[in-house]
C-alpha cells in the first residue's frame, strides 16, 4: 500500500502518519501540506506544497500512489480567514480529485475526513442524522458551504470513477487533550457559554477515535459515507458538569450580536457553527461504521470523560503535549544519508 | 392485568408510590449497577482485535454509561424529572379531571404500538392525562410525538423534551417504534385539533395526510385508537385572533373561557371535566415492515378508517354521558 496523506502538518495528517507508518503492509507514506510537520515522523516523506495542491498530480504519478487519504479539511473556521479556507477546502478537494482521477492514475481509493457539520443544527432536524439525510435548512457559513461542495464534488468523483473506492467520514464534535477543537477550547476556559433555555443534546468522538477510524477505512475496503461519533448523546449541561465548569447563559434572542461581548473580552471564541449546535444540537446515527466493523474505544459521555481526566492531569503536571521543530536538514540525514544504518 | 382492580374508576390509584420507587434505585443497588456495566465494558474491550463481533442487543446501554452525571436519555427524557411531573400531576388526575379508563387492556404489555387519540383544549389536556394514566398504571414509558415548534422554545422546549416529549419527525418515529420497542402517543389532528372552536367540539378533523399509518406499517408495529372525553370542555376556544396568532408566530392565538373567567390564570386553569379515555383494540396493518414507501391510497384509507373508529368512540361515549362535570 502506498499513502498520500494530505494536511500531514494538521494534527490528523501528523497522527495518520505516524499510525500508518507502524503497518508493515504501508510501503510508502508521502505527506503534503503548505507548512512543516508538527509531529516527529520516522518514514513519511513530506512535500511543501501550496494551499491549492496544484503539484499533486505530479506527486501521485512518481510516487505511484494507490491510496489517498484527505485529512486537510477546515472544519474549525476560527482557525483561519474564509478565504483560505475556501481556498483549503473547495480548491484542495478540487486538484487532489484531478489528481487521483487523470487518465492511467493508480489511485485505488479514497478516503476523505469531513464533518458532521454537513447537517446543519436547526429545530426541524431529526433527532439522529443517519448518511443519506439531507439537512432541513440551507448552509449558512462559509465552513459548511465549502463541505457540502467538497462532499458534492466527491460523490461526483465517485460517479465517475467506479473503479476507485471512495470513503467519506463525517465527524462529530472531536475532543482530546491534544486537539484545539472549538468546544476543547470552549471547556479549557473557567467559564463555558450556554443560550438560556437550551439544552442541546451533543455527541462527541474521542481523538484516538478519530484516527482509529480514518485508520480503519484506510485498512479496509469500506466504500461509501458513514457518520463517525460515540454512542449516545449527553445534554451540554452534563458536558460542563462532567468537565466542572461553570455556565454563563447567552439571550436566546440576538445570541450572535451578544456573544460578541465575550469573544471581544477572550472568554471564549465559539464559531457560529458551534453556536448554532448549543442551541439546537446534533446527533447522528453511528450504527452504519459500525456495521461495516468499526469498534468505537469512547462513547460521547466516556469521550467528554476522558477529556475532563486529561484537563485535570494537565492542571497537576502543566502541559502534556510535546512539542516537536522540524528541521528539513536533520530529518533528510536520517532518510536519506548512506551514513545512517537502516534494519531492512 | 391479573392485579389491577376490577374498576375502572380508580385505575390510577394504585401503583404509583411503587413506580416512583422504583425509578430512585437504593444506594445498595447502584453499586451493583455500576458493576454490571463495569463488567460489559471490559467485555467489549476485547473486540479490539478488529474481529467482527455481534453487537449485544439494542439495550439503551448508552443511558447506563458511567461517564454520565444526569439521567437524560438519548431522546432529552429525564426519568427523575418525569417521576416529579407524576407526583405533581396525580392530584390533578385523581381529584380534579377524575380520569377514567375503558379498555385499557389492549395497550400492550411489550412491544412498540403508536397511540393514536383526538386532541382538544386550547392548551392540550388530554396528553399529559394520557401519559400520565399509562405510565402509573401499566409502567410503561410513553413518548409524546408533537410539532417541533416546541424544541423552538427557550425554556419550555427543553422542559417538554425532559419530560417525554420529541419533535414528530418520521425518523424520530419509526427509531422509537422500531428499534427501541417504545409506546409512542400521537395526535394526528396537530394543531387543527386543539385550535378549533368550542362550537365544532368532538368533530375529529382531518388526520393529517396519514402520516402515522405509514409510520405505524414502516416500523410494523399497531395502531391504538384511543378516544378522550371531556378535554374539550377543560378548556374552550371561545374566540381565535388571527391577527395576534401571526403577530406570535403560533398556529393560533385563543381566548379560552377560562381566560375570560379567571383572566390570566386561565392560561393554566383548567375547568374540572371529567375525563374519561377509551382505548380501542389495537389496529394491525398487515404489510411488510421496513419498506420505502407503501401505497398511498392504502394509507389514506387506513388513515380515514381509524378517525371512523375514534369519531364513533366519542360518539358513543357521549350518547352516554349524563354530565360534563360528572360524567
Amino acid at each position: 500500500m502506498r499513502v498520500l496523506v494530505t494536511g500531514l502538518s494538521t494534527y490528523w495528517g501528523g497522527r495518520v502518519a505516524q499510525a500508518l507508518e507502524e503497518r508493515p503492509d504501508v510501503e510508502v507514506v508521502v505527506g503534503v501540506d503548505t507548512r512543516d510537520p508538527s509531529v516527529p515522523l520516522e518514514r513519511t516523506e513530506f512535500v511543501r506544497a501550496d494551499s491549492s495542491y496544484s503539484i499533486l498530480s505530479r506527486i501521485v504519478r512518481a510516487t505511484n500512489i494507490d491510496t489517498i487519504l484527505h485529512t486537510h479539511l477546515i472544519v474549525d473556521s476560527t482557525q483561519t480567514s474564509g478565504r483560505t479556507l475556501h481556498e483549503i477546502n473547495v480548491i484542495g478537494t478540487m486538484s487532489l480529485l484531478a489528481a487521483a482521477g487523470m487518465a492511467g492514475s493508480p489511485v485505488r481509493r479514497v478516503i476523505v475526513k469531513s464533518s458532521g457539520l454537513v447537517y446543519g443544527s436547526n429545530y426541524q432536524d431529526p433527532y439522529f442524522f443517519r448518511e443519506e439525510m439531507p439537512r432541513t435548512r440551507p448552509a449558512r457559513t462559509g465552513v459548511e458551504r465549502s463541505l457540502l461542495e467538497v462532499e458534492a464534488f466527491l460523490r461526483d468523483f465517485a460517479d465517475d470513477n467506479p473503479h476507485i473506492s471512495v470513503t467519506l467520514l463525517r465527524f462529530a464534535n472531536v475532543l482530546g487533550n491534544f486537539i484545539d477543537t472549538p468546544f476543547a477550547h470552549a471547556l479549557r476556559r473557567s467559564v463555558v457559554p450556554e443560550i438560556l433555555g437550551y439544552d442541546p443534546r451533543l455527541q462527541f468522538v474521542h481523538e484516538d477515535d478519530v484516527v482509529g477510524a480514518l485508520m480503519y477505512a484506510t485498512m479496509h475496503d469500506t466504500p461509501g459515507v458513514f457518520n463517525v461519533a460515540g454512542d449516545g448523546n449527553l445534554p451540554w449541561s452534563d458536558v460542563c458538569a462532567i468537565v466542572g465548569k461553570r455556565r454563563i447563559a447567552l439571550p436566546p434572542i440576538f445570541t450572535a450580536f451578544a456573544n460578541e461581548v465575550p469573544r471581544a473580552l477572550r472568554m471564549w471564541d465559539l464559531p457560529p457553527e458551534a453556536l448554532m449546535l448549543l442551541r439546537y444540537g446534533r446527533s447522528v446515527d453511528n450504527s452504519r461504521f459500525k456495521r461495516a466493523g468499526f469498534r468505537y474505544r469512547y462513547s460521547s459521555a466516556g469521550t467528554v470523560e476522558a477529556f475532563a481526566q486529561g484537563l485535570r492531569l494537565e492542571g497537576a503536571i502543566g502541559d502534556t503535549n510535546p512539542t516537536y521543530k522540524y528541521q528539513r536538514e536533520v530529518e533528510d540525514f536520517f532518510r536519506h544519508s548512506p551514513a545512517v544504518v537502516r534494519p531492512d | 392485568m391479573s392485579d389491577r382492580p376490577d374498576g375502572p374508576a380508580d385505575i390510577s390509584a394504585h401503583f404509583l408510590s411503587d413506580r416512583i420507587a422504583a425509578l430512585y434505585p437504593k444506594a445498595g443497588t447502584a453499586d451493583a449497577d455500576a458493576d454490571e456495566i463495569a463488567d460489559i465494558t471490559d467485555a467489549e474491550l476485547v473486540v479490539e482485535t478488529g474481529e467482527l463481533v455481534p453487537m449485544p442487543p439494542r439495550a439503551r446501554a448508552d443511558e447506563d454509561d458511567p461517564a454520565r452525571e444526569s439521567d437524560i436519555d438519548r431522546w432529552g427524557r429525564s426519568e427523575n424529572l418525569r417521576a416529579l411531573t407524576r407526583k405533581m400531576y396525580d392530584p390533578l388526575y385523581k381529584h380534579w379531571f377524575r380520569v377514567e379508563w375503558e379498555g385499557f387492556e389492549h395497550l400492550p404489555r411489550e412491544g412498540g404500538a403508536l397511540l393514536v387519540s383526538n386532541h382538544a383544549g386550547a392548551i392540550p389536556s388530554d396528553a399529559p392525562a394520557i401519559m400520565h394514566g399509562i405510565e402509573t398504571e401499566l409502567g410503561r414509558n410513553v413518548y409524546g410525538l408533537a410539532e417541533n415548534l416546541f424544541r423552538a422554545m427557550p425554556i419550555v422546549g427543553t422542559l417538554w423534551s425532559r419530560s417525554g416529549g420529541v419533535p414528530a419527525h418520521p425518523d424520530n418515529a419509526f427509531r422509537l417504534l422500531h428499534d427501541e420497542r417504545q409506546l409512542v402517543l400521537v395526535f394526528p389532528e396537530g394543531t387543527k385539533g386543539t385550535g378549533k372552536h368550542y362550537s365544532n367540539r368532538y368533530q375529529l378533523s382531518r388526520f393529517g395526510r396519514g402520516g402515522f399509518v405509514e409510520i405505524a406499517m414502516r416500523a410494523g408495529v399497531p395502531v391504538i385508537p384511543i378516544a378522550v372525553v371531556g378535554a374539550e370542555e377543560s378548556m374552550p376556544i371561545l374566540f381565535k385572533s388571527p391577527r395576534l396568532a401571526k403577530m406570535l408566530g403560533l398556529p393560533y392565538f385563543p381566548i379560552t373561557a377560562n381566560m375570560l373567567m379567571l383572566g390570566p390564570l386561565g392560561l393554566v386553569g383548567y375547568f374540572p371535566s371529567k375525563f374519561k379515555i377509551r382505548v380501542l383494540p389495537p389496529v394491525h396493518f398487515d404489510v411488510a415492515p421496513n419498506q420505502e414507501r407503501y401505497s398511498r391510497s392504502r394509507v389514506m384509507d387506513e388513515s380515514e378508517r381509524i378517525r371512523r373508529l375514534v369519531q364513533d368512540a366519542l360518539y358513543d361515549m357521549l350518547r352516554r354521558r349524563r354530565s360534563v362535570w360528572f360524567g
